[in-house]
Formats: structure tokens, sequence, C-alpha cells
């Protein structure tokens, strides 16, 4: 038995059935990514001052990114539009071009990922509060914490810190921070902070001499991992989940590009309205991040 | 609402995110003088004339596509 409207607009609707199909899914996308940028906001207006991270993200890689997705929404269009138009070896390359710059895009956060698996805040017993990158035995750690360094049968019991020169987290400078021990935690607050923008285009760069730091003087270490504070928490959460939504766009295209394009010979105007339905979810992704883009790495 | 009519709704909004971002970080370098800032901003501006050019583009060759 035939499906009836996978082709023609049903009378009642005025859409083929894929069409509400996916306006009804990308509803429920839209109440999804709405919750999380919605508690987005609330924590960040409700965060107090130097709680906050400030230009802690790549500016110059989210911007790259967001080339990316924008060029890929073009040639996505351009794919079904050479559909339209009869030209199945056009849309071979767009809809190639398409999955490339999906997969760069994965490809690039994957990269930012593991820059922020490497970068840790140290608090030391002293009071002095630093970000930098943490060597062990001449390598460099990933994923390390003060409970890991202390395991049992697994102890570290010193290592190499590279503060950066202003602390990304707070944007302190690393001269101004000094130990607190006995001088009261207000010192901390005292410091006076430079604007985001100095400190965003330095993050990795320019490190101070290395410390060699005993574990017994730690009071607290970890990576830029969701752990580590309520901004990383939902900034991996929300940045995972898009980019799953990037991965599964990836796929289905890629299927409709190799093994189910088949069906542009059997059914061409079925074809079609698939190849409308993955651009239509795919443009979704893709205004997703543009809004992304300015909460995250610049508000 | 078709490939088209969502498609101009997001070069719409990716005029208005480069329109922003190229103040944003035109304000950026007005404060701190980094020649990547001031590059950023004028590539972000010339983004968005780029991108309304496109738009228009595209209009005038899916005109007889509907929008639903």
């Amino acid at each position: 038995m035939d499906i009836p409207y996978t082709v023609k607009p049903r009378p009642d609707t005025g859409l083929y059935n894929a069409k509400v199909g996916i306006w009804l899914f990308l509803a429920s996308e839209v109440m999804l990514f709405g919750a999380l940028f919605s508690s987005y906001i609330l924590l960040r207006v409700g965060a107090e001052k130097l709680e906050w991270p400030h230009g802690v993200l790549n500016v110059y890689i989210g911007t790259f990114n967001t080339f990316v997705l924008i060029s890929s929404s073009i040639t996505v269009v351009m794919a079904w539009a050479s559909l339209k138009m009869n030209n199945f070896r056009n849309f071979k390359i767009f809809q190639g071009l398409t999955i490339m710059c999906a997969f760069l895009f994965l490809g690039v956060k994957s990269y930012e990922y593991s820059e922020k698996f490497k970068h840790y805040t140290l608090v030391l017993k002293d009071g002095r509060n630093m970000t930098g990158h943490v060597e062990v035995n001449g390598k460099t750690a990933f994923f390390l914490n003060d409970v890991k360094l202390n395991a049992k049968g697994h102890e570290i019991p010193e290592f190499t810190f590279h503060p950066d020169p202003v602390n990304a987290i707070s944007n302190i400078p690393l001269e101004k921070t000094e130990p607190t021990a006995g001088k009261g935690e207000a010192a901390k607050g005292e410091a006076k902070t430079e604007p985001a923008h100095e400190t965003h285009a330095e993050a990795g760069a320019a490190h101070h001499e290395a410390m060699v730091i005993k574990s017994s003087d730690v009071k607290r270490l970890s990576a830029f991992v969701p752990a580590h504070s309520t901004y990383f928490g939902i900034y991996f959460c929300i940045t995972g989940l898009h980019g799953l939504h990037v991965l599964g766009g990836a796929i289905v295209m890629f299927y409709f590009w190799m093994p189910g394009s088949k069906m542009w010979r059997t059914e061409p105007e079925r074809f079609i309205n698939r190849i409308e339905v993955s651009g239509l979810f795919w443009h979704f992704v893709d205004l997703v991040w543009i809004f992304l883009f300015p909460v995250l790495y610049l508000l | 609402m078709s490939l088209k009519a969502i498609h101009i709704v997001f070069v719409v909004c990716s005029v208005l995110l480069a329109l922003f971002f190229g103040g944003w970080e035109a304000n950026a370098f007005l404060q701190t003088h980094a020649r990547g800032s001031l590059l950023l901003s004028l590539g972000s501006f010339a983004s968005a004339v780029l991108l309304l050019i496109y738009g228009k583009a595209v209009l005038k060759k899916l005109k007889h596509i509907s929008y639903l």
C-alpha cells in the first residue's frame, strides 16, 4: 500500500507529510533549546561580578565556525535549488560541500573542546587563584583535578604549572594575584580587572615562568570541564547538544548524498522533498548557532 | 514554510549578526587598538553587505518557488 501525500500536498494542510512532520519536530526543538537559552541568560544576568567568566572562549575560532555554518546553509539551498532545476550533478557538488562544512565545524569544535580540557583553574591554600596549563612528568595533563592528585595508589606529589599572564576566568593579571592567607578574603575582590577584549586574544599565548607546585599546597585544581563551574556546565551542555544536532544532520545528508540518492531516478519529486526537509532541519541547527555565538562568545 | 522562506529568515538573521558583531569588534578596537579586532569588524560589515546582495539574488533566482 502506498503512503499518501509523500509528494503531493494534503488538501487540508497544503503541505506534504514530511514537511508537516519536520515542522512539528522543529517546534519541539525550539522548546528544548529555548529552555536552555533561558537558563543560560537567567544564570548570566544573576551572576555576581568576577563569578562569570568573560572572554574565556576564543572569538576567532567562534567567528570561523559561524562563517562555516552560514556557508553550509547557502550550499544546502543551492543543492535543493539544483534538483528543482533538474541538475543532479550540481546537487552532488553542493550537498558534498555542505557535508564538508558540517565536519569542518565539528573538527574545529573538537579542537576548541580539547583546548579547554587542558586549561586549568588552580587555587592554592595560600589564596592564590590562577589559570594555566599543567604538566605532569613533562606531559600536558588533561582532565586532572585535586581528587586525582591525591588518589590512593596514584598520588602525584608535585606538578609543573604554567600560569596565564591574566586569569582567564576573572581577568585579574597574574602580578596582582598575591597570597591572601593572613590578609583576609577581601583582598581577592579588590584586584582590578582588565577588559575582556585584551585577554581573549592572548588565551593560550605567552605564559609566565613555570612553577613547581606541591599537591599538598593545592586547594582546588580543575580543568575547564562541566564540573568546573556553572558557566562551563551550561556551555558544554548547549554546545554539545548543538554539536550532536550537527552530527545527526550531517549523517542524514550523507545518506541522501550517497546511497539515498538512488531515489532521484525512480521518484524525483519525493527525493526533492526529502532534500528540502533535511535543509529545513539544517537551517534550524544553523539558526541556533547564530544565536549561540553572540550569547556565549561575546556577551 | 518552505526552505526558501526559512532561508530568507536565516539570511536576515545572519545580516543582523554580522552588523552586531562588526559593531562589537569596532568597540573592542576603540578600547584596545588591536589590529585583529579592526580586521574582524571590517570583515563582518563586508559580510553583511555581501549577504544582503546574496539574499536579493536568491529571491530573484527562486521567485517561481512557493513560500509555503
